[in-house]
C-alpha cells in the first residue's frame, strides 16, 4: 500500500488520474481540482534568486504562482499547506539517466566482449537487422526511447528519493543509440509524463549488443561514426537506396548530441570527431575531467558528469595494496574535486546521479564535492537549470516559475546542508512523500518507570525525528546503561533492552503515545522471567542538540597536485626545453664524420645547435659527457604501445579507413619505459590481423603531453600492410586470431594477393568515379585511403615473413601502379634482398626472432646485416614493449650476427628508420639544425652495459636516471600518504573496496597480432 | 614476450620441423689432452684467472692456474691469448627440445593434458636433432634442463648436454626435479584494474578456490608421502611412485609461483613437508627474499629483460632483481625465456650486469649457481680441477652481444660444432649476393 501521505487525512488514498485524457475510465470520473498553496516557505527559485517567506500555489499539474507571500494571498478551495522554516528547492533534473528503459545489452562495456565479440564469430559482416536499415546494427538512429519507454514505478521512486522530477532517459546500447526522451518521474500513464519525446541525439564508443562483427577496435569505431556521418550527408541527395538508418540519422542531428565517453582521452576523441563534421557535443563522463582540465575546458563542450566517486580501498596489507595503482589512489583523492574544478574551470556541467543508487551516498558525494570547493549555486544550477537546459526542456522544469511543471522539493533546511530531510518530492503537481512531514518529535530524556523496578532514565535520540535509538540508565549501586531496541509506527511504541542484571535478560514492552504535553508513554511490560506489568515514561526535557554534532565549519581537503599523465611517473610540471652543453662525449653522429671522439654537443631551442670541440657553453647546462656516448634518438619503425582499445581492427580483411591516429594514448606507462631505453619516435602501427590494414601514426615520446600533442608534426601518411599466417588465420583458436576462424577471406596466401588486386582494382574504379564532374560517388574512407596509396601520398609498410609473398606484394604493387615503402618483420627479407633494393623497399626487421610460428621457421638473425649489405635501407624494430626499450642492444646484435660494423649498426635503430619514415630531415643523426633527441648513454649504446642516463626529446629532459629515483621516492612518499589517507577514511566509516589481483592490472600490451579478444581469453585466464 | 600460439590442430605439419641437419655432427669423445693457454679465464665461482691455462683428458679438467701452462703430453695446445674462457652456460627450465615451433601443435611435447601428472618425464621427448640447439650452442649455451610446465604437477625435468646422437647420449642427470605450478592467487579483478562484469563479486569466492587448491595440494602430498613409506604396496600407483624421490631427497620441488604472498605459502608447503625447493620465476622473490634465505631457498629469476609487473615500479625493477637477490644472500639463477630465446641468457644476465652485478656474479648466475640449484655442481657449473671440460673459448666479453664471439667449444671434452642453420643460411646467401662474410 501507498505510504500516508502528508494530506492523507483529506485525500485517503491518492488515486491518479489524467485530468482529461484520451483513456477511457472504469466507473465514474475522479478528477479533482489539484489545489495547493504552499506557504512561508523559504522558495529557492533558482540559483540566483530565493524568496524568503514565500508563497507557491499549484493548480493541478503546473505552478500558479510564486512570489513572496504578501502578494500571493490564498484563493478559496487551495489546500494550504504552511511550511514555516522549511525549504522549496525546484525538483532536480538527471540529465543521463537509463529510467524506463531495458537493463543496457550485454557487451555494453567495451570490445570484444560479451555479446559484442562472442556473437562477433558467426557474423563477419552480414546485415544485422532485417529491414531497410544500414549494415551495421551498431548504428542504430531509428531507437527513439519516446516510442519504448515506459514508466518503472521502483525506479521512479529512488530517483524521487534523491530529489530529482525529471530525468532523461537514454538507450544505452550502441554506438549512435538514436534519441533519448525527458520525461517527468510522475507516476502517471505514459502518455502524461513525456517532457520531449526526442530530447537528444546519443552516441558512445561502446558497440553494445551489436552482433555485426565490425568494430572490433576503438579505432574501428570511429571509422565506423566518420564513415556515418559522410553517408548520412550523401543519402540526402542520393537516389541510389532507400536506407531508414541513414534518413533517421540525417533527422536527428538537430537535436542536442550526447557522446557517453569515460576519461579525458576519450572525450577528446569525441570531440575530434565531432569538430570534423561540425559538431559540438556534450559529454557525459566519468567525472575524470580534472585529470586533463585544460584540454576539456578547450573543447568548448558541456559535461554530464557523476558524482560516484570511488571508495576508498582495503589497504591494510601491504601485499595486496601494492596491487592498487597509483593512479587509483590518486583518483581517489581527487576525484571529489572534479565538480570544484569544472566550476573553477568555468566549464558548463551538469551533475547525474548516474552510478550512485541511493539518496544517502548521492548527498554525501554532493557535499563532499562542496567540501572540495563547488560552490552551492553551482552545485544547484548543475542539477537543475543547467541539464534541464541541456534537454532543451527548460520551459518545463528546472525553476521555479508560473507556467512551468509543479515539480519541486520541499525540505526541512538548506538542501545542502548535511542533517537536511527531503519531506516531499512533487512531481507534476503529485506529492512523493520521502520522509513525513510533522512528524511528533519524540526525542528526550524521560523518566521511565517500571514495575518492580526502581525509577531509570530513557533516552531517545537519534539522528531525526525518523531515526531514532534508545537508551535505559539506571544510577546508583547497581548503575548500568543498557542499548535499547526502539520501534515506533505511528504512535505505537516497542522497546526492548537488557539490563544485565537485576533482572538479567531481556526486558519486553508495549505501548503507545498517551500524552502530548508533556510527551508520555505507556504500555505494558514482560520481565525475562515472564512475569508482566506496566510501564510509563513521562519527558523530562527533549535534547539540547537534537540533529547530533553541530556542522563543523569544513575547511578545504588538501590535496595532492594532478600530474600529467595521470599514473605513476607523471609530472605535476611537464620538463621544459633545455638549453645544454654537452661535454667531452663520444658523438655517434650518424653523418659522415662518423663517431666522434671527446666532442661536445650544444641544444638549444629544441634543435642541435653546435657539435664540435670546446664548445662555449654561454647560457647552457653543462654536462659532463666524460667516458660517455651520445646518440641519436631511438626510432622504433613497429610499436603498438600507447594506444587505446586495440590495435588490430580484424573483422573485415581491408580496414583502410581505420586510424591508429584516433587512438593515441598519451597515458601508457610504457612511453616512459621507453625512453628510458632511449627511445624518441614511435610509429604506432596497426596490427597485422588482416591484409590491409589501418592508417598508423608516428609519435615522439612527449611524456604529459596530450595525445595530439604527441604526434610527429607534418609526417607522411602511413598505413599497414599484412602477409602470411595472421592475414589467413593459421594460428587461430587457443590464442591468436579467435574471430572469425575460417570464415574470413583469405585463408591462403592465394587469396591475400587477390584481396589486394580487388582493393585496388576497386579503388582505381572508385577515384575515375569521383573525379567525374557531378559525380554522386558516396565517399568512401577506405578507397580514399587506397587512393591515397596510389597517387603517392600514402606509404606501406607491410608485415611480411616469407620470400613468396613479399615477392607476390612487390608485383602486385607493380602491376596496380603503387609503391611499397617498407617490408617490416621481413624476417626472410635476405632471400629476396636484390629485389628489395630494386625496387627501393626498405626492410624493418627484428634482429634474431624465429621458431615462433612456421613462418619464421628460417628467420635467421643475418638477416639485418644481408639486407644492409645488398644495400636495402635496413633497421631494427620492436613490436614489443619490452623490447623497444633496448633496440639500441637488439641493433647491438647485428654486431654479434654477421660483425656489421658498430656505426651502421647503431643507424639500424637510428637513422634507418628515420629515412623510411620520411623524417630523416628531422631526426636520425646529430646534425647541427636536426632536433635535439639525443640519448645520453653511460657507455658504447650498443652494449649490453649501456644505461640511458637521459632521453631527450627536442631538447625536453623527459628521461633523467637521476630525476627518476627521486621520482621514485617521491611517488613511495606519496602513496604512502595517501594509504594512511584511506585508512583514515575507511576508519571513519567510509565503504571500502578491495585491491586487484596479482599481475593482472597492469596496462594492456599491444603486440602485431594482438585482437581485443585474446585479450577477454587473458582475462580469462586462458593463454 | 610473444604470444605462445596453440590451440587448433594445423594440419599442415609434415614440416622440415623436426629434421637434423644432416650436416652438422654431434662431436666424438676427446681424443687427447687438450691446453687451453694464455686466457682469460672466468671460473664461474666469481674468480677471474687472467693470462691463465686450463687443461683437460677424457672429458675432465685436469689443470688450471694462471701463467705457463704445465707440458702435457700429446696434447693439443690451443693459444687464447687475449680471449676469454668461460664454463658452459646451463639453460635451466626450458622447453628446449620439446617445442619446435610455437604454433604448430604437432611440434609441442612441452604440456601434458590433466592436472597432475608427476610421472610424466620431458627427457624422452627431447628432442636431439632440433634445429635450435646448435643456435644456443653457438652463444656458448651448453646445458639445458628441458622442463615440463602444464597442470598443477607437471612432470620431470632432467639436465641434458647440448650434443649428441640422441636423448641416452645426452642425458647428464636424470629426472632431478618435480615441477609444480602455485595455484596463484586470484583477488577477481581484472584488465587495467578496472576489473570486468561480476568480478568484484568473485573476488571472495576466487580466493576460497585458490585456497581449495592449496588443500588439495596439501592432501596429494601427504598421500604421495604417505604412499612413499609403503614397502610393497598392494596397488601401485605410478604418480606417487614418481613422488618418492621428494621425499627422500633424491627429487627437488621446483614451484613456479610470482606473487611475494604465495611465495610465503610455497615456501611453508615445501617446510611442512620436508622438501628440497626451488622457487622459479620468483617476481616478487625480492619482497620475501630474508624468508628465502633463511629456509635455504633458491630462486631461478626468468629473464632481466621484461616488464616490470606494475605500473609503480621501477623502470629497471626487472634488471635490478638479481642484484637485490645477491645482496640479500639468497641462491639465485637465471633463465632466459622459452626455447629460442635462451640464446640470449648470456645478455640476460649482462644486463643484470649493468644494473648492479659485477660481471662475475652476472657469470655465476647461468653457471655456478645454477649448477647448484639443479643439484650438478660437482662436475658442471665452474672450472675447476676434476670437474667436466665443459666450457668454451670466446673472443670477447660474452655476456655482451657486441663482443661474444664463440669459437671453440667443448661438452665433456668433446670439442663440438658451433654451425647451425642461421649460419648455413646466412652463408647460402652470402653467396647469392655475392658478399665477403
Amino acid at each position: 500500500m501507498r505510504k500516508i501521505l502528508l494530506l492523507c487525512f483529506i485525500l485517503g488514498t491518492v488515486i491518479r488520474v489524467a485530468a482529461q485524457g484520451t483513456f477511457p475510465v472504469n466507473g465514474a470520473w475522479d478528477t479533482r481540482p489539484g489545489l495547493y498553496a504552499f506557504t512561508n516557505a523559504t522558495i529557492v527559485v533558482s540559483a540566483d534568486q530565493t524568496i524568503s517567506k514565500g508563497t507557491l500555489l499549484v493548480k493541478d499539474r503546473t505552478i500558479e504562482a510564486i512570489g513572496p507571500g504578501a502578494a500571493i494571498p490564498v484563493p478559496k478551495g487551495y489546500i494550504a499547506v504552511d511550511l514555516k522554516g522549511k525549504f522549496i528547492y525546484p525538483g532536480l533534473v538527471d540529465a543521463f539517466t537509463g529510467y524506463g528503459l531495458p537493463a543496457p545489452a550485454a557487451g555494453g562495456g567495451g570490445f570484444g566482449r560479451g555479446g559484442g565479440g562472442g556473437a562477433a564469430a558467426a557474423r563477419p559482416a552480414t546485415p544485422a537487422k532485417t529491414g531497410a536499415y544500414g549494415w551495421n546494427e551498431a548504428i542504430k538512429p531509428e531507437v527513439h526511447v519516446g516510442t519504448t519507454f515506459t514508466a518503472d514505478v521502483a525506479r521512479a521512486e529512488a530517483l524521487k528519493k534523491l530529489g530529482f522530477g525529471a530525468v532523461q532517459a537514454v538507450n544505452r546500447d550502441g554506438i549512435v543509440r538514436g534519441t533519448s526522451a525527458a520525461v517527468t518521474l510522475g507516476d502517471e500513464p505514459d502518455n502524461l509524463v513525456m517532457l520531449k519525446d526526442n530530447a537528444a541525439a546519443n552516441y558512445s564508443f561502446s558497440k553494445g549488443s551489436s552482433t555485426t562483427s565490425y568494430p572490433t577496435s576503438l579505432m574501428g569505431t570511429i571509422a565506423l561514426l566518420r564513415q556515418t556521418f559522410l553517408d548520412a550527408a550523401w543519402y540526402k541527395t542520393s537516389k541510389d537506396e532507400y536506407n531508414i538508418t541513414l534518413d533517421e540519422f540525417n533527422k536527428i542531428q538537430s537535436l542536442p548530441q550526447i557522446f557517453e565517453v569515460t576519461d579525458p582521452q576519450s572525450v577528446l576523441r569525441a570531440d575530434k570527431i565531432g569538430k570534423e563534421f561540425g559538431k559540438q557535443f556534450i559529454f557525459k563522463t566519468d567525472g575524470k575531467e580534472y585529470q586533463r582540465m585544460d584540454l576539456m575546458k578547450a573543447t568548448g563542450g558541456s559535461f554530464i558528469v557523476p558524482v560516484s566517486f570511488p571508495k576508498p580501498y582495503d589497504v591494510e596489507d601491504p601485499a595486496d595494496a601494492r596491487n592498487i595503482t597509483y593512479a587509483q589512489m590518486k583518483d581517489w583523492e581527487l576525484a571529489p574535486t572534479n565538480p570544484s574544478a569544472l566550476e573553477k574551470a568555468g566549464i558548463r556541467f551538469a551533475i547525474t546521479s548516474f552510478g550512485v543508487d541511493n539518496a544517502r551516498d548521492f548527498w554525501a558525494a554532493i557535499r563532499t564535492a562542496m567540501e572540495y570547493g563547488l560552490t552551492e549555486k553551482q552545485a544547484l544550477r548543475s542539477l537543475t537549470e543547467i541539464p534541464a537546459d541541456m534537454l532543451g526542456i527548460s520551459a518545463q522544469v528546472g525553476t521555479l516559475a508560473k507556467g512551468k511543471h509543479a515539480n519541486f522539493i520541499i525540505s526541512s533546511d538548506n538542501l545542502f546542508k548535511a542533517n537536511t530531510t527531503i519531506y516531499e518530492n512533487w512531481v507534476d503537481g503529485r506529492p512523493y512523500v520521502v520522509s513525513k512531514m510533522d512528524v511528533l518529535d519524540i526525542r528526550g530524556n524521560y523518566t521511565f518507570n517500571m514495575d518492580g523496578s526502581p525509577a531509570l532514565t530513557l533516552r531517545i535520540g537519534g539522528t531525526t525525528p525518523a531515526a531514532l535509538d534508545a537508551t535505559i540508565i539506571r544510577t546508583g549501586a547497581d548503575s548500568v546503561q543498557a542499548r535499547g531496541t526502539l520501534t515506533r509506527n505511528g504512535d505505537i511504541i516497542g522497546l526492548y533492552f537488557d539490563l544485565r542484571k537485576n533482572p538479567a535478560g531481556n526486558v519486553r514492552l508495549s505501548g503507545y503515545i498517551s500524552g502530548y504535553s508533556p510527551v508520555t508513554m505507556s504500555g505494558e511490560a514482560v520481565m525475562p522471567d515472564g512475569t508482566a506489568g506496566r510501564w510509563n515514561a513521562i519527558r523530562k526535557d527533549t535534547l539540547a542538540n537534537r540533529g547530533g554534532r553541530p556542522e563543523a565549519a569544513k575547511t578545504t581537503p588538501v590535496t595532492g597536485p594532478v600530474v600529467y599523465p595521470f599514473l605513476a611517473y607523471g609530472n605535476a610540471e611537464i620538463p621544459k626545453t633545455e638549453t645544454v652543453l654537452f661535454k667531452n662525449a663520444t658523438v655517434w653522429t650518424n653523418e659522415k664524420d662518423g663517431i666522434l671522439k671527446n666532442t661536445d654537443v650544444l641544444i638549444e631551442g629544441g634543435k642541435i645547435k653546435a657539435i664540435g670541440k670546446n664548445l662555449s657553453a654561454g647560457s647552457a647546462k653543462v654536462i659532463d659527457a666524460t667516458g660517455k656516448h651520445i646518440s641519436a634518438g631511438i626510432v622504433d619503425e613497429h610499436s603498438h604501445i600507447a594506444a587505446s582499445n586495440g590495435i588490430n581492427e580484424g573483422a573485415q580483411s581491408v580496414s583502410a579507413e581505420v586510424r591508429v591516429a584516433d587512438v593515441i594514448n598519451a597515458e601508457d606507462i610504457n612511453i616512459y619505459r621507453q625512453l628510458a631505453g632511449g627511445v624518441t619516435t614511435s610509429h604506432i602501427l596497426h596490427g597485422s590481423a588482416n591484409s590491409i590494414g589501418g592508417q598508423t601514426q608516428l609519435i615522439k615520446l612527449r611524456w604529459g603531453k596530450s595525445p595530439e600533442e604527441m604526434k610527429f608534426e607534418g609526417s607522411d601518411g602511413f598505413i599497414k600492410f599484412a602477409l602470411g599466417e595472421n592475414v589467413k588465420q593459421s594460428n587461430g583458436g587457443g590464442g591468436g586470431f579467435g574471430q572469425n576462424v575460417n570464415l574470413r577471406f583469405p585463408q591462403t596466401r592465394m587469396g591475400v594477393e587477390q584481396v589486394y588486386i580487388d582493393a585496388f582494382t576497386r579503388a582505381k574504379e572508385y577515384k575515375a568515379a569521383r573525379a567525374v564532374k557531378g559525380s554522386t560517388t558516396r565517399r568512401d574512407l577506405e578507397l580514399d585511403a587506397l587512393v591515397e596509396i596510389l597517387d603517392g601520398k600514402r606509404f606501406i609498410t607491410c608485415h611480411s615473413y616469407v620470400q613468396s609473398e613479399i615477392n607476390m606484394l612487390i608485383h602486385v604493387a607493380d602491376s596496380m601502379g603503387f609503391k611499397i615503402n617498407t617490408f617490416t618483420h621481413i624476417l626472410e627479407g635476405y632471400k629476396v634482398a636484390d629485389k628489395m633494393k630494386a625496387h627501393g623497399i626498405a626492410g624493418s626487421t627484428f634482429s634474431d626472432w624465429w621458431a615462433y610460428k612456421m613462418e619464421v621457421a628460417e628467420a635467421i638473425p643475418y638477416n639485418g646485416k644481408l639486407m644492409h649489405e645488398v644495400g636495402v635501407v635496413t633497421g631494427f624494430n620492436s613490436d614489443d614493449a619490452e623490447m623497444a626499450r633496448r633496440l639500441n642492444q637488439e641493433a647491438g646484435k647485428a654486431v654479434t650476427y654477421g660483425k656489421m660494423s658498430e656505426e651502421d649498426a647503431l643507424k639500424l635503430v637510428t637513422l634507418n628508420p628515420a629515412k623510411m619514415l620520411h623524417v630523416d630531415n628531422r631526426i636520425g643523426s646529430i646534425k647541427v639544425g636536426k632536433d635535439a633527441d639525443l640519448v645520453l648513454w653511460s657507455a658504447n649504446p650498443l652494449s649490453i652495459y649501456a644505461v640511458a642516463e637521459k632521453t631527450y626529446v627536442e631538447g625536453v629532459p623527459y628521461w633523467d636516471m637521476e630525476q627518476d629515483a627521486v621520482k621514485r621516492k617521491a611517488l613511495k612518499a606519496e602513496q604512502g600518504k595517501l594509504i594512511q589517507k584511506m585508512t583514515e577514511a575507511k576508519a571513519g566509516g567510509a565503504g571500502t573496496q578491495r585491491p586487484g589481483g596479482f599481475g593482472g592490472r597492469g596496462p594492456r600490451l599491444y603486440e602485431c597480432e594482438t585482437t581485443e579478444a585474446d585479450l577477454d581469453q587473458l582475462i580469462g585466464g586462458n593463454h | 614476450m610473444k604470444k605462445f600460439i596453440s590451440g587448433l590442430a594445423a594440419v599442415l605439419v609434415t614440416t622440415t620441423a623436426a629434421f637434423a641437419q644432416p650436416n652438422i655432427m654431434p662431436a666424438l669423445p676427446q681424443g687427447k689432452p687438450v691446453v687451453i693457454t694464455g686466457a682469460m679465464i672466468h671460473v664461474g665461482n666469481g674468480q677471474v684467472i687472467s693470462n691463465g691455462y686450463i687443461a683437460f683428458d677424457k672429458g675432465k679438467i685436469t689443470a688450471i692456474g694462471e701463467g705457463a701452462a704445465p707440458a702435457v703430453t700429446g696434447a693439443e695446445v690451443i693459444s687464447a691469448a687475449g680471449k676469454h674462457v668461460y664454463p658452459g652456460f646451463i639453460a635451466p627450465i626450458t622447453d628446449l627440445g620439446l617445442v619446435e615451433v610455437e604454433s604448430v601443435k604437432a611440434t609441442l611435447d612441452e604440456s601434458e593434458t590433466g592436472n597432475m601428472n608427476p610421472h610424466i618425464r620431458t627427457l624422452i621427448a627431447y628432442n636431439t636433432d632440433s634445429k635450435v640447439i646448435p643456435t644456443l650452442r653457438s652463444n656458448g649455451i651448453l646445458l639445458a634442463q628441458p622442463t615440463p610446465n602444464g597442470g598443477v604437477i607437471s612432470g620431470q625435468s632432467s639436465v641434458v648436454t647440448m650434443d649428441g646422437w640422441n636423448w641416452e647420449d645426452v642425458a647428464y642427470k636424470t629426472d632431478i626435479a618435480i615441477h609444480l605450478n602455485w595455484p596463484v592467487s586470484r583477488t577477481g579483478r581484472g584488465f587495467g584494474g578496472g576489473g570486468f562484469p561480476g568480478a568484484a563479486a568473485a573476488g571472495a569466492d576466487a580466493g576460497d578456490r585458490t585456497q581449495k587448491e592449496i588443500d588439495d595440494l596439501y592432501a596429494y602430498f601427504a598421500a604421495a608421502q604417505g604412499y612413499a613409506t609403503i614397502g610393497k604396496p598392494a596397488v601401485t600407483n605410478i604418480r606417487f611412485a614418481a613422488m618418492a624421490g621428494l621425499f627422500n631427497g633424491t627429487k627437488k620441488l621446483f614451484i613456479s609461483v610470482n606473487n611475494s604472498k604465495d611465495i610465503l605459502k610455497a615456501i611453508a608447503f615445501i617446510k611442512k613437508f620436508g622438501l628440497k625447493g626451488v622457487i622459479t620465476g620468483g617476481n616478487e622473490a625480492y619482497l620475501v627474499a630474508d624468508e628465502l634465505k633463511q629456509n635455504n631457498i633458491p630462486v631461478i629469476l626468468e629473464e632481466t629483460q621484461t616488464l616490470p609487473n606494475r605500473t609503480e615500479d621501477d623502470v629497471y625493477l626487472p634488471y635490478k632483481m638479481p642484484k637485490m637477490l645477491q645482496d640479500a644472500g639468497v641462491l639465485y639463477s637465471l633463465t632466459g625465456i622459452g626455447f629460442w630465446r635462451q640464446r640470449n641468457l648470456p645478455f640476460e644476465a649482462g644486463t643484470a650486469a649493468a644494473y648492479g652485478l659485477t660481471k662475475e656474479q652476472a657469470l655465476s648466475m647461468i653457471t655456478l649457481n645454477t649448477a647448484k640449484i639443479l643439484g650438478i655442481d660437482k662436475t658442471v657449473g665452474s672450472l675447476e680441477k676434476g670437474k667436466d671440460a665443459t666450457l668454451f673459448i670466446s673472443k670477447g666479453d660474452a655476456l655482451d652481444m657486441i663482443t661474444i664471439d664463440v669459437e671453440t667449444a667443448f661438452i665433456g671434452g668433446r670439442n663440438v660444432s658451433l654451425d647451425n642453420l642461421h649460419k648455413q643460411l646466412y652463408k647460402r646467401y652470402a653467396e647469392k649476393y655475392n658478399l665477403k662474410q
